[in-house]
């Protein structure tokens, strides 16, 4: 048996053929089948893509790091459950490219902050977050009011969704720039045109405290704001067969 | 009679192909710079056209005083000393950011600047974990897998001038990246979060590394290829490979540096965490055995331990770190079926990692007396317990039970830095003390005396950094668990925070002394190159240097 090693040791295109499948095996049994087994993710009501103005809030999330300190994934165990809510369920971030589960908790898990504090409470603890929690050790984000959020792309960035597989229709990659500009409009009518693609739900106003502006604090402040919110946990039956994974 | 030969005639294929490249390069960047409505990607636009104007200036004076004449009896050796120069250059920027993120984390008042969002620690963590991986330890790599790759083949580097274009590349890769971090440029996947066009050039930078490493392999006149070989050939390889995948992405545009990854979710995680734990199992450990497999040896002058132990270690560590990744994600949105696959390998990965742990361990056979003696191998071998001391934590960590108090801790954090610090850092400087005098032609170090310091306060800093983590990462794993005696949460997340200051105290003076000793090191190494040569011919034949090396069988 040792004598067949040789073909490895005196050949260099053999020991990387052999190279490459012995590291792909893992991979491809681990990988593969969460794109084909269908109970991957759960069949839930309510997960619809991120508006524009979210969209370009989690670029900012992103952008900042954010997931560095922050997970955005309840998992089923008694304390996160009662900390934080319902724990994470697949099918709330089936449209999150790239995902922000995150790795470690500096911070508290942010996948369930929609709606638990108020738009200002946000607005003060991101300008200076030991201002609100004296023992914070989160950095200063006051630069993000200052700032207008950058919207020259805004339309490219759904298209690039689509081309990833989110189901934005036409008509919102379409009406990408108006959709940005209407969320953060504070005289919006409950039947607004973005509601009408996005849902009823769709959080509309001014989000930073300064109606002059859209800072980018205006898109952070509304990614953070609808986390966790989309799923309507009365119609999810945990013990159903097909949520048994 | 000097000969007149037209300089043209003369100009190597390999500089002129470079010298296409660049320009293309050039041209590329230029209509990018120009084109683009993003900021950010004008901004790197200007770093690839300097980087590449600067590269067609020095390659144009180089050719013109007729430079870049590679002597195939000679080893490549300038590239070598780059290397070993911008690994010690990163390693302290590296190090020094951590330093100052973990200073954040004990002190916010102090070290936050709320003018400066580019200095958040959200932007300076990946600046850290970039800085010490890939540009400490990716250069530390490609510089010694340089060293070892001629001495063990008793060829010269093949490609000519590509190897120094590996060098710089990858160096602007660093640069690229970094400026990215800063600037808020990112795909947020842990490891690997330079975008799309920072990507596309690592990739064309990998495969030149690729073929230089195995060009050079092609020319050998061994009939063997020794085994630190297949573990740096395995790290290029599979590096490759998980580079390509996990950083499919979709770009917002041709002229826009944000793009959305491929894969969305679950299988995201999935594909990321994959990456992310091979990014532990061969950028980190494969490459770094591949050190272990020849500077060990070297310096103790015994052949490794054995020679099968080393067949079954490549193959069996290979095969069973591929399947690891899922452990980062127990009790997530993750399946069952895949978080169990990824702890059961997760705990056979032990083995192959204590087989090579023995097998670095005893190849000081006959030579322990070497440890009281000789510094250099002191930290060699302690980075080799310190593997050890990992790779049984590791699968430990991966049990779902123990990780679901483990997982988002600090914990974690003493554990990546154990390995980091002790391993990786340690074979590292193992390596690099070994290379120096070869490379600089002196018969010995400027001073041990510094080797004995730098060793024992980096230790030091270690113990003391990985023993706050596992109390802060326990702790707060408790508390955030701990109930009162009525059923409600004991603690509110912030008590949790507030508990851990005099651990986080503790982390930043470890982490402190640890960059103290990397710049003692660094010292050392300056004066060490400029002691006076031991011999007096610069550049010894290649033909004429046998390597003191045993081959592994």
């Amino acid at each position: 048996m040792w004598k067949q090693h040789h073909r490895f040791e005196r050949h260099s295109l053999w020991l990387v053929i052999g190279i490459t499948i012995v590291v792909s095996i893992g991979g491809i049994v681990e990988i593969a089948p969460l794109f084909w087994v269908e109970s991957t993710i759960e069949e839930v009501e309510g997960v619809r893509p991120y508006t524009p103005l979210e969209l370009a809030g989690r670029d900012i999330y992103i952008g900042e790091g954010c997931y560095g300190c922050h997970s955005q994934m309840v998992r089923p165990l008694r304390d996160e459950v009662e900390r934080y809510g319902h724990y994470s369920l697949a099918a709330e971030s089936m449209y999150d490219h790239p995902f922000q589960w995150g790795s470690k908790r500096t911070g508290p898990d942010l996948a369930r902050v929609g709606g638990k504090y108020s738009n200002d409470w946000h607005v003060e603890h991101l300008t200076d977050p030991r201002s609100v929690v004296p023992e914070s050790n989160m950095p200063p984000y006051r630069f993000l009011a200052d700032q207008d959020l950058d919207q020259h792309a805004i339309q490219a960035k759904l298209r690039a969704m689509v081309a990833v597989g989110v189901p934005y229709t036409a008509d919102q990659v379409e009406n990408a720039t108006a959709d940005l500009n209407a969320q953060v409009d504070p005289f919006a009518s409950e039947t607004s045109a973005l509601r009408s693609r996005y849902g009823p739900r769709v959080a509309q106003g001014d989000f930073d405290g300064n109606p002059e502006r859209l800072t980018k604090m205006d898109a952070l402040i509304a990614y953070l704001q609808q986390l966790g919110t989309m799923v309507d946990f009365r119609t999810y039956q945990a013990e159903d067969p097909e949520n048994l994974r | 009679m000097p000969s007149i030969a037209t300089p043209d005639a003369d100009t190597p294929s390999d500089v002129v192909a470079l010298f296409l490249f660049l320009g293309v390069a050039a041209v590329l960047a230029l209509f990018a710079t120009g084109l683009t409505d993003d900021a950010a990607f004008r901004f790197h636009g200007y770093i690839l056209m300097a980087a590449s104007v600067l590269a067609l200036s020095a390659m144009t004076i180089g050719v013109a005083h007729g430079r870049f004449r590679s002597d195939p009896k000679r080893y490549e050796d300038g590239v070598i000393r780059a290397g070993v120069i911008a690994t010690m250059f990163w390693g302290v920027i590296g190090m020094t950011v951590g330093v100052f993120i973990a200073a954040q984390l004990s002190w916010p008042d102090i070290f936050y600047f709320p003018e400066h969002g580019w200095l958040n620690f959200g932007r300076l963590r990946p600046l850290h974990t970039s800085g010490v991986i890939f540009a400490f330890g990716g250069n530390a790599l490609i510089c010694t897998s340089f060293w070892v790759v001629q001495r063990t083949c008793k060829a010269r580097l093949a490609g000519g001038i590509w190897p120094w274009f590996v060098f710089w590349g990858y160096q602007l890769f660093i640069v690229l990246a970094a400026t990215g971090y800063v600037s808020g440029i990112t795909q947020s996947r842990e490891y690997a979060e330079p975008e799309w066009y920072v990507d596309i050039w690592l990739t064309i930078v990998w495969v030149a590394y690729l073929f230089v490493f195995l060009g050079t392999i092609w020319k050998r006149k061994e009939p063997h290829i020794y085994v630190a070989n297949w573990f740096y050939l395995a790290f290029i390889v599979t590096v490759a490979l998980l580079h390509l995948v996990n950083n499919a992405a979709v770009p917002v545009g041709l002229l826009e540096a944000r793009s959305y990854s491929a894969f969305g979710g679950v299988q995201d995680a999935l594909v990321q965490w994959w990456y992310g734990h091979n990014a532990v199992g061969f950028f980190l450990t494969a490459g770094f055995l591949a050190m272990m497999y020849y500077f060990v040896p070297k310096r103790v002058e015994r052949p490794v331990y054995s020679y099968r132990l080393s067949i079954v270690h490549f193959w069996s560590l290979i095969f069973i770190y591929i399947w690891a990744g899922p452990h980062h994600l127990h009790y997530t949105a993750l399946p069952q079926w895949a978080q169990t696959l990824g702890m059961t390998f997760s705990i056979m990965l032990w083995m192959p990692s204590w087989g090579g742990m023995i097998n670095g361990l005893m190849t000081l056979s006959g030579a322990w007396d070497k440890l009281r003696t000789d510094p250099v191998v002191r930290m060699m071998v302690v980075a080799i317990a310190f593997y050890g001391m990992s790779t049984f934590e590791g699968p430990l960590m991966s049990i779902r039970t123990v990780n679901a108090l483990s997982h988002y801790t600090d914990w974690t954090i003493g554990h990546v830095h154990s390995g980091a610090l002790g391993w990786v850092g340690f074979i590292s400087f193992g390596a690099i003390y070994c290379m120096v005098p070869w490379l600089w032609k002196k018969d010995r170090l400027y001073s041990n005396a510094l080797v004995e310091w730098h060793f024992w306060i980096a230790t030091t800093g270690i113990v003391l950094y990985i023993t706050a983590m596992w109390v802060s990462g326990i702790m707060e794993g408790l508390m955030w668990r701990e109930y009162t005696p009525d059923g409600f949460l004991a603690n509110s997340f912030i008590e949790t925070v507030s508990a851990k200051h005099i651990q986080n105290v503790i982390r930043t003076v470890g982490g402190l002394m640890f960059l103290s000793g990397t710049l003692i090191m660094s010292y050392n190494l300056w004066r060490t190159i400029r002691m006076p040569s031991a011999r007096s011919s610069a550049n010894v034949p290649a033909t004429t240097i046998e390597p003191q090396l045993l081959p592994a069988e």
